[in-house]
């Protein structure tokens, strides 16, 4: 059904609203320039993050998955969301709750406290699958007015965009296509760097319970991108963004590095070839900043 | 109590289903895990050694152990296992049980608080509502932290589920019990 889908609701979690407004604007600006209207979610919370309340209590992260699937469903919409790990989370439940009746009776009990009920009726999408599948390369592709023609990307995917495969459904999580279709559509270059498909460092409660030894990942996957000769790091998770973009200050400030590599989240960089500006895209209140060779 | 496999199969199946589980006892310690590990290379964490340790009862061993806590839930290991090992499921049931058993640290548990204080494991502040504006949206987002009734339906599954026993929630202070001291009890 996602192909005939004009309206969706946007699931926002907590980074993308609390720290990067970047990307929550430029995602449903691009959106709105294809026709597709964006509705809101009123009461979602936190999706909650699957790497951290999943690895507490699985009993307590499911309901409150469920109940942000139930805000959807009661909408009559499918979600698109802007970060992995609430990709990873509400995907995960839906797919779980789906999947196996006791479970779903014992989440609705509690669910049934304040009225909601978990019926299976909405999707969870990634707004860069959207991006990819739904509005497609050939319409995007008609609206660069500023093509990226001299500027090498190094894509980073984050881990719960392709994996769990069973669960995900985008092919192959060694060899992926999606993000570099998205980027060589802008006139850009990807390249390959080594790693490349390594994790950022900051899922699983990692960053939280040990932010400097998770920056350590995160140093070793700029270091190997600047060394690749890539301009800038592309990527669709706001999350990684957090420590992509806000982890070089903190590297800065704890090991002495002088990072300022670009991060963007893909339609902050799909949204400058489009010919929007880097404040209506957010990354001007940012850590790292945008080089000319970017805003051309 | 019984086995720690047994509790895994228990608890874990639960959710994904016993089946899904019981895959800790294919591992033949192949190490593609561990070889393909971002954490390994950085932290103590083994994967394959964690798979041994859980098929040998290791309880203690594991639960104390803080590597377990150096899983970023990147999948890499899961997707490439042999065996079809569940690999990163089981790693997440591992730290449930462990949860349970009061190892969790005083970060982890704020993350439990922030939600219950706002809906949100990363709430909003003036700081960043000015940056909503800056971008032209609303200066707060309509989610839980807006709308008091929406947050209330989050903390009654947090008491619905004993989170808040877990973490120490104090709901008069609305703050860990014992913020200090590291893991509780």
């Amino acid at each position: 059904m996602s192909e005939e889908a004009k309206e969706y609701a946007f699931f926002l979690g907590c980074i993308t609203p609390n720290r990067y407004p970047g990307i929550e604007a430029a995602t449903k600006r691009i959106f709105k320039e294809f026709g597709i209207e964006t509705k809101e979610m009123v009461g979602a919370s936190c999706c909650p993050a699957p790497g951290v309340f999943g690895s507490f209590d699985m009993h307590t992260w499911l309901p409150v998955a469920a109940r942000n699937l139930c805000i959807a469903e009661e909408m009559g919409l499918e979600i698109y969301v802007t970060c992995n790990g609430c990709y990873g989370s509400l995907q995960e439940a839906d797919h779980l709750l789906k999947d196996h009746p006791k479970l779903k009776e014992k989440t609705n009990e509690v669910l049934g406290k304040f009225g909601r009920e978990f019926k299976g009726t909405t999707k969870v999408n990634h707004s860069i699958v959207i991006l990819h599948d739904v509005i497609g390369l050939d319409k995007l592709k008609e609206r660069i007015t500023k093509p990226m023609n001299d500027v090498n990307v190094a894509v980073h995917y984050g881990c719960h965009f392709l994996k769990p495969r069973e669960v995900r459904g985008h092919g192959s999580s060694e060899d992926p296509y999606i993000m570099e279709d998205l980027v060589k559509v802008t006139g850009a270059k990807e390249v390959d760097y080594k790693d490349k498909l390594m994790c950022c460092g900051a899922g699983g409660g990692n960053r939280t319970a040990d932010t400097p030894q998770s920056l350590e990942w995160t140093r070793q996957k700029l270091v190997n991108a600047i060394e690749a000769g890539c301009d800038c790091m592309v990527h669709p998770c706001a999350f990684c963004h957090l420590q992509l973009d806000r982890g070089q200050a903190e590297m800065n400030k704890m090991f002495g590095t002088t990072f300022n590599f670009p991060i963007l989240f893909a339609t902050q960089f799909l949204g400058l070839a489009m010919g929007l500006s880097q404040t209506e895209c957010g990354l001007d209140i940012q850590t790292t900043t945008m080089p000319e060779k970017l805003l051309k | 109590m019984g086995t720690l496999y047994e509790d895994i199969v228990d608890y874990g199946g639960e959710v994904f289903g016993k089946e899904h589980m019981e895959t800790l006892m294919l591992c033949v310690q192949c190490g593609k895990c561990t070889g393909g590990c971002p954490s390994g290379r950085n932290t103590a964490l083994r994967t394959r050694k964690l798979f041994r340790m859980a098929q040998e009862d290791m309880r203690e061993e594991i639960f104390n152990a803080p590597e377990l806590w150096f899983c970023s839930t990147c999948f890499t290991c899961y997707e490439r296992c042999p065996k079809g090992v569940k690999t990163t499921d089981l790693i997440r049931i591992i730290r449930n049980l462990a949860a349970k058993e009061g190892h969790m640290s005083v970060p982890h548990r704020m993350t439990g608080v922030y939600v219950l204080k706002t809906g949100h494991a990363v709430p909003i502040g003036e700081p960043q509502m000015k940056l909503r504006e800056e971008v032209g949206l609303e200066s707060q987002p309509p989610t839980t932290q807006k709308y008091k009734e929406q947050l209330e339906q989050v903390q009654e599954i947090f008491r619905t589920t004993h989170y808040d026993a877990m973490i120490d929630f104090d709901w008069d202070t609305m703050n860990l019990r014992e913020a200090e001291g590291g893991e509780k009890k």
